[in-house]
């Protein structure tokens, strides 16, 4: 019980986005060249992807999709400082919200304007029949 | 953390200890600072969800115009995103220089992080400019309105961002590294952070996408 208290008053007691954890100036550096050499690995591979016919036609847009979500992964985590550690609760609840709003609005607009493409007649078709 | 709170709770059900122990009154200035930025970027980013919904929607309506294949120059693109990275990277070295209080390395860190901004800048306004000097302005076809309002819109922000840096630099200039103008690099390095996020997106979803297809 009681060390557990001292592990509560140990603890920083959160953490803003943005924030890193106390440590030397080498530390840091090192934080941000992963971060610039992943998110540089992955934007040449997207780009290497996108021209390339080496890989099946189909699986490229899944693939530069893929990779982008990635390298928006590397950004959060490298660059913003946002982690899953237990001080970081605030910021990974707030970017979860905001994930659930971006997935409805791109997700539910397109999901919606594919269904009214297949099923109104073309523009033209409609144009014919009120004549 | 919430299992040393669980256990805590459980050793003292009324939670009397937890008052005057677990409390300790309101989270830091520098906290609550960054994390309502931190909300603010959020809804900045489903704004741009919106004019992301949009450009999929229209992205092949071209009324008999050119689609993305033709127009789009990926070369352009990848030198406008190393660009952008290179930035994002500076911009960190900036951050590190602040926490270590050293003036000189902060400003030089900061130009550099302005100067490939406005590299990116000028390599999209030449792009802009091409593309209305040939026609194919916004009011071309509803692909090419929606293509300007989106990038446009990032290209908006990243003007934003270098007043916001040319401000910081002048204020560190002039005040130092007082723990308010920390607070407001704070968020300008979040904000220029989340603007590299969003181009992701844009590069991705835009010109490879759009030059796949």
């Amino acid at each position: 019980m009681s060390d557990q208290h001292y592990e509560l008053h140990d603890m920083a007691p959160d953490v803003a986005p943005g924030d890193e954890s106390e440590s030397s100036i080498g530390a840091k550096l090192l934080v941000y060249g992963i971060g610039l050499g992943l998110a540089l690995l992955l934007t040449a591979t997207s780009f290497f992807i996108a021209g390339t016919d080496l890989v099946w036609q189909p699986s490229i847009p899944v693939a530069i999709i893929v990779l982008a979500i990635a390298q928006m992964g590397v950004h959060l985590v490298f660059f913003l400082h946002i982690t899953t550690g237990a001080d970081n609760t605030n910021n990974v609840l707030a970017l979860a919200f905001g994930l659930l709003i971006v997935f409805l609005v791109i997700g539910g607009s397109l999901w919606i304007m594919s269904n009214l493409n297949h099923n109104m007649m073309p523009m033209d078709q409609l144009m014919r029949m009120q004549r | 953390m919430s299992m040393a709170a669980a256990a805590h709770g459980h050793g003292d059900p009324h939670h009397l200890h937890g008052l005057e122990e677990g409390h300790a009154g309101p989270a830091p200035k520098r906290i609550v600072t960054g994390f309502g930025f931190w909300i603010f970027l959020l809804s900045d980013i489903v704004m741009f969800s919106c004019f992301f919904a949009s450009y999929a929607v229209l992205s092949g309506k071209t009324a008999g115009g050119p689609s993305g294949a033709d127009l789009f120059d990926l070369r352009n693109v990848a030198i406008e995103t190393v660009l952008l990275l290179l930035s994002s990277f500076a911009c960190g070295l900036a951050s590190i220089a602040a926490d270590a209080r050293n003036r000189l390395w902060f400003q030089l860190a900061m130009l550099l992080t302005c100067l490939l901004g406005l590299g990116f800048l000028s390599i999209e306004g030449r792009e802009f400019a091409d593309l209305v000097s040939r026609g194919y302005g916004p009011t071309r076809s509803a692909f090419l309105s929606a293509f300007f309002t989106l990038v446009g819109c990032h290209g908006l922000h990243v003007s934003a961002g270098i007043l916001w840096l040319l401000t910081m630099m002048a204020q560190v200039f002039a005040k130092g590294f007082r723990a308010d103008i920390q607070r407001r690099f704070l968020c300008f390095a979040l904000f220029w952070h989340a603007l590299d996020i969003i181009w992701v997106a844009v590069f991705s979803v835009v010109y490879l996408l759009g030059s796949a297809a």
